[in-house]
């Protein structure tokens, strides 16, 4: 499996993240690297092995249906970049 | 028994098509908290007042889950008599967009809490369909986006953000518009049975997302017997349709649309639309169509959510009556299956009917309900849970009807005095002197009087024998409506000596 | 006293206690070192007043006789713990001026110990380097140089600035979080001590994510026992935090001086890696000898998936951090693009300008090894690894108690000399990052110099949730090696 700028492309996308157009060609070549080189987990036969969901051995905990948090419009709103009467602004969305 | 599958097709240019039809249905958990943060799930607060810096998505924020919405996604898999999965596990479903501020929604992906089930659903012409449920996950709502506030800018409330949903995912086995709508009021019913949602679709508690295909006639029945969805067309997504009126319209549009197409000599594209209710039809979306790779995988935040089977089981015992069981029973006391899916579909309707039925016949108090209560709270605007004469009144005037202590029109007028003016309507009765009168003595005296002030219609009456029903309303008129009209007949007939036929 | 700084933490602690120094003199020492270190760039926030204003709390605590178990002590804290009220980078752009409106729980139970912050120290961006070169503050430069050397070496990472703080005597004990080595290969190669808990044991609320089951907050310090101590204040079992495990938290400290007589130390033979330095070898040993020589039995065991441990981390760290990273997008904190046209130009400039190049590759490789037809091939085989290399580790504590491996397969090296081969520097973590996989507790000692007069680390690894044991063992190595070397300070003259 080889990266190419179109999978770059493709990813940077799905990431959000503006990769200009002349960092696309060497970022590919970096991933080839890396990807070349984790290559060799396909040596290792995993049939039958279970993929891990979590490495401490217990059971998740639960809790309590109770109103403990909120009201803290102001808190939420400092650092934001853009706020207005308590509203997270962004440019207009269309759905 | 069912219905012709004729009854079920559409007609296109070239011949019939068969609809198909699956739903994805967002309900929210009844529950004081979010799935993952202590925040408030209550309607209509301030913007950004029910927030914890969990749904908020700051940094170094993690998730808790609420033991409460575990709980009520298990009640509502036992309703739908589905599979519950003792071990399921949370995923993280990225994307992007403003009002989800983890740029992931935590959600199940692989494993959900509850596998396979069924829905029955009843059809206004006597047919029961049984509804196949795929599954049930839970998952965190996302915040909500205003977009007509400022021309240049949308504002983001993230008072949603992080309410526990339940996805409720049925199988492709709806085939009318009628068969869509049913189910919905359905499933709705049951969850409120349940008090796992409230159902309220006007507040967004429950979104139906409608999948709608066509099919050349034999098609389903293909894909029924193989499993296979080769058999059946393309599918198109209608996203959000929040009212229950608007599921028959849109599916009808969708439907007859992809037929235009299919017979225009098009393609079906896979894609997700939107209903337009002012317009009538269904739009594409295709802007949230871009290249969706949700990149799903379990969410190292949290550990498998695992449960035992007797935890399962103590749920399972507190469980209410469904509306199935509940329609049963009713049938089996005497109601029609179409009248007691009507009763059965509103939990306060049928709790109100239990009460307003105790000790009279079945048949009597349906009526009674459909038409005189439901009349006069339809008039009124009023819904069942605000009515001002409780079923226990409504039963003593049922009671007073059948044991002919007043007339079925007395009783009406006695159902208006305590509508608006309250009181008990056995003390109304007694009061007024609204009793039936059924002692001869009165009756006949009414009649003398009668015959007294009217000589010329006494005789007229014996050339005109019908002319029998002018002395009966004069008569009940003398009495205030009084008299039992079977007892007042009788004696007329006997002292004008009219013939005996009817 | 001549040089406060200069004091381990249980010295500081004990002479408070003895009312010999003041919290109030011996946090004023801490700032005036720190004023004169600037040029290691080990702290991005400096919290003087603060610190000042919170050591005459302790003391007049400590007039009344109410002390907490860190009362007064003056430490520093890596910048990705959130901290109310005192800014929080993860030493991004991105992040801003982030200033949380609530406290870490490791954080939290330092101050409700009596702790004084110093300051926030830098680190690589978002903890993802082993280097503290990726920081968009800045290097960090290792104190240490080599033998007859002028040349800027780095304090390894990410906890650089923890690391880089501990050893110049700028805090008596620093925090940091380790993903894949990031505690104890910059203790390493700073010759201090640095201890990775079991996964579970300190609270993850509140320290700005990397990759969720990986991270984990622990103790830098210049002593075990400092790291004995500090551990039992960081840890607590945490309702916030779904992965704290419910599980007392030891006196560590009391633990600590029972000897290891019968104990049995593993010696993994996969650790011993073609072309790694001799020194490196060498050192291990020596290691081995000298817990031999106090009583431990020496055993052989075998960790067979070692060599698939790093491939496996680049899979899963990249993975979880492309979602974790996700919530920096320009809308509710941090840096935002302008002159954006919409909202999709807005996600990619703010975070194509506010992200490194280090993080931007990392979210890209987990954005693609999650992507539609790569995840079987690459996140869920590796999770299968994961499984198999945690089951060496099972294999292999049936067999023994602890295991000692090196630290970090070489000595410090110099700023910019790794930058350019990504692979090269993800080399860094070959022998710390199968503990992260694992869960396991670990911890760097300082054991010896290079032939270049540079520090040198060993590795002590525990079963998990055994840490009183591994510190034990770490204490017995501490005090064969001896290690009594401190940087110079060339920075202050
Ligand atoms: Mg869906
Ligand atoms: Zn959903």
């Amino acid at each position: 499996m080889s990266v190419d700028k179109d999978t770059v492309r493709r990813i940077a996308k799905l990431a959000r993240l503006a990769v200009p157009e002349s960092r696309l060609e060497p970022m590919a070549g970096e991933l080839n690297g890396i990807f070349q080189w984790v290559e060799m987990l396909g040596e290792v036969n995993v049939e039958g092995v279970p993929a891990m969901t979590s490495v401490v051995a217990q059971k998740l905990r639960w809790r309590q249906d109770k109103v403990t948090d909120g009201n803290q419009a102001d808190a939420l709103m400092i650092n934001a970049p853009g706020g207005e009467d308590h509203f997270f602004v962004v440019p207009k969305v269309h759905e | 028994m069912n219905a012709p599958i004729k009854n079920k097709l559409l007609k296109g240019e070239t011949g019939e098509w068969e609809i198909v039809i699956g739903m994805e249905v967002h309900a929210q958990v009844l529950s004081q908290s979010k799935l993952f943060s202590g925040a408030s799930t209550q309607f209509g607060a301030e913007p950004n007042s029910q927030v914890s810096f969990i749904d908020a998505g700051f940094p170094g924020m993690l998730p808790v889950i609420n033991a409460k919405c575990v709980e009520q996604a298990v009640r509502t898999g036992l309703g739908l008599k589905a599979k519950i999965n003792l071990r399921s596990l949370f995923d993280r479903k990225n994307y992007f967009f403003p009002d989800l501020p983890q740029g992931y929604q935590i959600s199940q992906y692989k494993d959900p809490i509850v596998g396979e089930g069924e829905v029955l659903i009843d059809l206004k012409d006597g047919e029961t369909i049984q509804v196949g449920i795929e599954r049930l996950h839970l998952e965190q709502d996302a915040g909500k986006s205003l977009h007509d506030q400022h021309p240049d800018n949308s504002f983001v409330d993230l008072n949603r953000s992080g309410i526990a949903l339940m996805e409720i995912v049925t199988k492709p086995h709806m085939r009318t518009s009628e068969e869509a709508a049913a189910f919905l009021k359905k499933l709705r019913a049951i969850v409120r049975y349940l008090g796992t949602c409230d159902g309220n679709m006007d507040e967004g508690s429950m979104r139906a997302d409608i999948n709608v295909s066509v099919c050349r006639v034999g098609g389903y029945e293909e894909f029924r017997r193989t499993g296979s969805f080769k058999s059946l067309g393309t599918r198109c997504e209608i996203k959000n349709v929040n009212s229950m009126r608007f599921i028959a319209q849109a599916v009808e549009y969708e439907a007859r649309r992809q037929i235009e197409v299919i017979e225009g000599g098009g393609t079906i594209a896979q894609e997700t639309r939107r209903y337009d209710s002012k317009l009538g039809e269904t739009r594409s979306m295709r802007s949230k169509e871009e290249a969706h790779d949700y990149r799903y995988f379990p969410d190292p935040d949290l550990l498998p959510l695992e449960f035992e089977q007797s935890w399962v089981d103590a749920i399972a015992k507190t469980l209410p009556e469904l509306p199935d069981e509940k329609k049963a029973r009713f049938v089996q006391g005497g109601l029609s299956s179409y009248d007691a899916s009507v009763l059965v579909a509103e939990r306060e309707l049928a709790d109100y009917y239990e009460e307003l039925a105790k000790g009279v016949d079945a048949k009597a108090a349906a009526n009674w309900l459909n038409n005189e209560i439901l009349g006069r709270l339809n008039r009124d605007g009023l819904s069942i849970t605000d009515v001002p004469v409780s079923a226990a009144a409504n039963n003593s005037i049922i009671q007073m009807i059948s044991d002919k202590t007043i007339s079925g029109k007395i009783a009406k007028d006695l159902l208006d005095i305590v509508w608006t003016e309250g009181g008990d309507p056995r003390a109304v009765v007694e009061l007024r002197g609204m009793k039936q009168v059924t002692d001869t003595g009165a009756i006949d005296a009414a009649i003398e009087a009668v015959i007294a002030a009217n000589p010329d219609k006494v005789e007229e009456v014996k050339a005109k024998p019908k002319l029998a029903a002018w002395f009966v309303g004069q008569v009940m008129k003398q009495t205030g409506g009084k008299a039992n009209p079977a007892a007042v007949n009788a004696a007329l007939k006997i002292r004008l000596n009219l013939p005996d036929e009817g | 006293m001549s040089d406060l700084t200069a004091m381990t933490l249980a010295e500081a602690r004990d002479a408070i206690r003895a009312k010999t120094i003041s919290s109030r003199e011996l946090t004023g020492a801490f700032v005036s070192a720190i004023e004169k270190a600037r040029p290691l760039n080990a702290f991005i926030t400096e919290a003087a007043e603060n610190a000042l204003l919170t050591a005459d709390a302790a003391d007049k605590r400590i007039a009344s006789g109410q002390m907490g178990a860190l009362e007064g002590l003056p430490l520093a804290i890596k910048d990705l713990f959130c901290t109310k009220g005192t800014r929080t980078t993860a030493a991004s752009k991105i992040l801003g001026n982030f200033m949380p409106p609530y406290e870490s729980t490791v954080t939290q139970n330092l101050w409700d110990a009596g702790a004084v912050m110093l300051g926030k120290t830098n680190l690589d961006e978002f903890a993802m380097g082993s280097s503290n070169e990726t920081s968009a503050f800045g290097n960090v430069i290792n104190p240490w140089r080599a033998k007859n050397s002028n040349v800027n070496l780095v304090p390894g990472g990410s906890s650089g600035g923890s690391a880089a703080a501990v050893a110049a005597d700028l805090c008596l004990a620093a925090t940091g979080t380790d993903t894949g080595g990031s505690i104890r290969q910059p203790a390493a190669v700073t010759g201090r001590v640095g201890l990775k808990p079991t996964y579970g044991r300190c609270s993850r609320f509140g320290i700005v994510a990397f990759a969720s089951s990986l991270d984990q907050a622990g103790p830098m310090t210049k002593t075990v026992k400092d790291a004995a101590i500090m551990l039992k204040s960081m840890a607590s079992v945490d309702a916030k935090d779904s992965t704290s495990v419910d599980m007392e938290v030891p006196d560590y400290e009391k633990l600590l001086d029972g000897g290891i007589k019968g104990l049995r130390v593993g010696i993994p033979r996969e650790y011993r890696m073609d072309g790694a330095p001799a020194e490196i070898d060498a050192l291990w040993s020596k290691g081995a000898e000298w817990l031999k020589a106090q009583g431990a039995e020496i055993v052989d065991v075998s960790l067979p998936h070692t060599k698939y441990a790093l491939p496996t981390y680049y899979i899963v760290a990249p993975a979880e951090a492309s979602a974790n990273l996700a919530r920096y997008d320009g809308v509710r904190f941090g840096y935002r693009a302008e002159g954006v046209r919409d909202i999709t130009d807005l996600y990619e400039k703010s975070r194509g300008e506010g992200f490194g190049a280090e993080v931007q590759r990392r979210i890209l490789i987990g954005t693609y090894v999650l992507s539609a037809g790569y995840y079987d091939a690459y996140y869920s085989r590796a999770q299968k690894l994961r499984t198999l290399i945690k089951r060496d580790f099972e294999q292999a504590f049936e067999l023994c108690d602890v295991l000692l491996t090196p630290t970090t397969p070489g000595p410090a090296f110099g700023v910019g000399a790794k930058t350019s081969d990504p692979l090269e520097m993800y080399l860094q973590d070959v022998f710390t990052v199968t503990v992260n996989l694992a869960g396991l507790p670990g911890i760097s000692v300082p054991a010896g110099l290079s032939e270049n007069g540079l520090p040198l680390g060993l590795q002590v690894i525990g079963k998990a949730f055994d840490e009183a044991t591994m510190l034990r063992a770490a204490r017995a190595v501490e005090m064969a090696a001896d290690f009594k070397h401190s940087p110079a300070r060339w920075w202050s003259v």
